[in-house]
């Protein structure tokens, strides 16, 4: 009795898909001629050899790494803070969380505006407070500014996976430790990390995935402009800008491609990891 | 060596007390085992000495040098955990040889103490692998591994041998005391099982909800309990007590007799009674009997081939020599 679940799970993804390969190899220009007939490969020729190309990947793999190194390792920090008894630990909790549950677009224009910018900004008034110049985040350092607002929705979710993780680690090898003579940090890197390395896995695997097709927060900052040009907003440009379906399409192509050459080499790691 | 004493210590939980103020010498080289039911405090009167847990009051001090604030790894002490605690992500050889290299000690001495570890335990072939890829009896044995390479002054156990089956058990058991024979050093042991606190220990501390019911040898607390909880806490099968008039003609509230004297008779003797279940052990049968005006039956040792049969009638006499006689507060009357 599978069989329907299954057809409708193919028609689901295979429509879109086979849309996408479709077009990909035709010229469609809507507001410029439409279907302009089939131009076999041009369009992937044309999307790789452009000069915004590498760039994007450039862009996106900085963006999805910068991220990646700043979730785990505050994420780790956080799970152990949050991990010892103290006063109003649920609350404390639901704090942590919260970012998550913020829409990106509202949480990107939040930054933008009330931190990030250079006249009415939080932190321009902070600048201001100790004598320096304002900075101005997203042209002076705009891969850097968005890679902090990612990082600020996907952090709860990396603590809360992590604190789980910790959470499960036995009691009682943190006191054989302890009584092994294992200093504080010892206990981090001999114990916990090794724990936790699935976990970590995990959260790397997921956030990959999602982090692969940040667009909200692109286009409420920086409009892909200042070097914030990723993969996903390129394919954007192509097709909503430019008007040129089959291009953006050959980029959407390329896309998933790339997204499962990762997913594959993540699995690889996740699957080792679960094998222990 | 560790000669460890404890003067009024007492331990509260978020204001319940679990120890009340409790005093206790433990001589160096012996082997001490705690004893009492699940949750009198054992595993907690453990941890204190391990520094694991911080004493709400009192002091304890190991060769005379008060130890009560030490933190547990300067204590001097080894401790093998129930749940074995080893750590999963390392081999055998790592996690023996870790308190050794937390302890910053030379390498070539590392590798020799572990091997030389290892081949006590029969465990040289295994040093390779991982926890995971262990039996029981082995995690028990690498924990044990942990516990001696640093040869400390004393060992601690925390019912080390519950996750075993029975068979393995009775050897670890063994093993245990022959490594104590061998190393001569104090060793503190809990468990719950009267029968591991009997075969192993020079001395006993029976426990019960936290309190100290007696301390001594495995022989003075079967001869000699102090009470009614010692008296039926040691020794299988447990004593039977009988109340009530019978125990009267002996001037006691209570009486109790091991099963082992009291001699069964089919047409003779102090008491009747019926038989009920009877367990054939082979060398020995246990018989369960019935009394007239006496709710718990009580259980008779007798040879191997006895002929009796359920609701037999049944004619008991206990050897005088061995009624323990107890007061109204459970104390033994001498
Ligand atoms: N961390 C703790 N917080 C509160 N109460 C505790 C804590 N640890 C132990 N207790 C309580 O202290 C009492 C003694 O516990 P303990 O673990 O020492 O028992 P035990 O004699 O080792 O029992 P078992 O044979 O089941 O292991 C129990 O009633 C337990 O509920
Ligand atoms: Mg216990």
């Amino acid at each position: 009795m599978m069989a329907p679940a299954v057809f409708l799970l193919l028609v689901w993804m295979l429509v879109p898909l086979s849309m996408t390969l479709f077009f990909s190899f035709k010229k469609y220009l809507p507001l410029r001629g439409g279907d302009l007939g089939w131009v076999g490969f041009e369009n992937y020729i044309r999307f790789v050899t452009s000069s915004s190309f590498w760039p994007s990947v450039q862009a996106t793999l900085t963006i999805v790494g910068g991220v990646l190194l700043i979730t785990v390792v505050l994420g780790i920090l956080l799970a152990l803070l949050l991990d010892q008894p103290m006063w109003g630990q649920g609350v404390v909790r639901i704090l942590v969380i919260a970012p998550f549950f913020v829409m990106p677009t509202v949480s990107a224009l939040v930054w933008k505006n009330m931190f990030m910018d250079p006249v009415n900004g939080l932190l321009a008034h902070l600048w201001k407070f100790f004598g320096f110049a304002p900075y101005e985040w997203l042209s002076q350092a705009s891969l850097f500014s968005v890679t902090l607002i990612v990082s600020w929705q996907w952090l709860p979710f990396a603590t809360l996976i992590l604190l789980t993780a910790i959470q499960s680690l036995d009691r009682e090898q943190l006191e054989a430790a302890e009584i092994d003579g294992a200093p504080a940090l010892a206990k981090f890197f001999h114990i916990i990390l090794p724990h936790l390395g699935q976990a970590v896995t995990i959260v790397i695997l997921i956030q990959t995935i999602f982090l692969l097709s940040i667009f909200a927060e692109i286009f409420v900052t920086t409009q892909g402009s200042f070097g914030t040009k990723t993969l996903t907003y390129l394919i954007f440009q192509r097709v909503l800008e430019s008007q040129n379906v089959g291009l953006g399409s050959a980029g959407g192509v390329y896309a998933i491609i790339l997204a499962n050459i990762v997913a594959i080499f993540l699995m690889r790691i996740v699957g080792k990891n679960l094998d222990k | 060596m560790a000669h460890i004493v404890l003067e009024k210590v007492e331990k509260n939980f978020s204001g319940v007390t679990v120890i009340p103020p409790l005093d206790l010498e433990i001589e160096d080289g012996e082997f001490v085992v705690f004893v009492g039911p699940s949750g009198c405090g054992k595993s907690t009167l453990l941890r204190l000495i391990a520094g694991l847990e911080d004493v709400t009051d009192g002091t304890i001090s190991i060769n005379g040098k008060d130890s009560t604030s030490v933190p547990p790894a300067k204590r001097g002490l080894a401790m093998v955990f129930q749940s074995y605690a080893l750590y999963p992500h390392m081999t055998v050889r790592k996690n023996i040889g870790f308190p050794l290299r937390m302890a910053k000690m030379d390498k070539s001495e590392q590798v020799r103490r572990v091997e030389q570890a290892a081949a006590v335990l029969n465990l040289t072939d295994y040093l390779d692998r991982r926890p995971s890829q262990l039996s029981g009896g082995q995690r028990q044995r690498v924990a044990i591994g942990r516990a001696i390479v640093r040869e400390p002054a004393a060992f601690l156990f925390d019912e080390p041998l519950s996750n075993l089956d029975a068979a393995l058990r009775v050897g670890m058991r063994l093993e245990i005391s022959g490594l104590h024979k061998r190393l001569k050093t104090t060793m503190i042991y809990v468990t719950h099982d009267q029968v591991e606190a009997m075969t192993m220990a020079d001395k006993i501390v029976v426990l019960h909800d936290g309190r100290i019911e007696q301390v001594g040898s495995p022989l003075e607390l079967y001869r000699a309990p102090r009470n009614l909880f010692v008296a039926g806490f040691i020794g299988s099968p447990k004593m039977n007590f009988i109340e009530g008039t019978k125990a009267e003609k002996f001037g006691a509230h209570t009486i109790g007799i091991r099963s082992e004297h009291i001699t069964p008779s089919p047409t003779e003797g102090l008491w009747k009674g019926q038989v009920g279940l009877s367990e054939h052990l082979g060398s020995d049968t246990f018989l369960h009997i019935q009394m007239e005006e006496h709710n718990d039956p009580i259980t008779v040792r007798s040879g191997g081939d006895v002929d009796m049969h359920h609701g037999d009638t049944i004619y008991l006499t206990p050897d005088a020599n061995y009624i323990y006689r107890f007061d109204d507060r459970g104390l033994r009357i001498t």
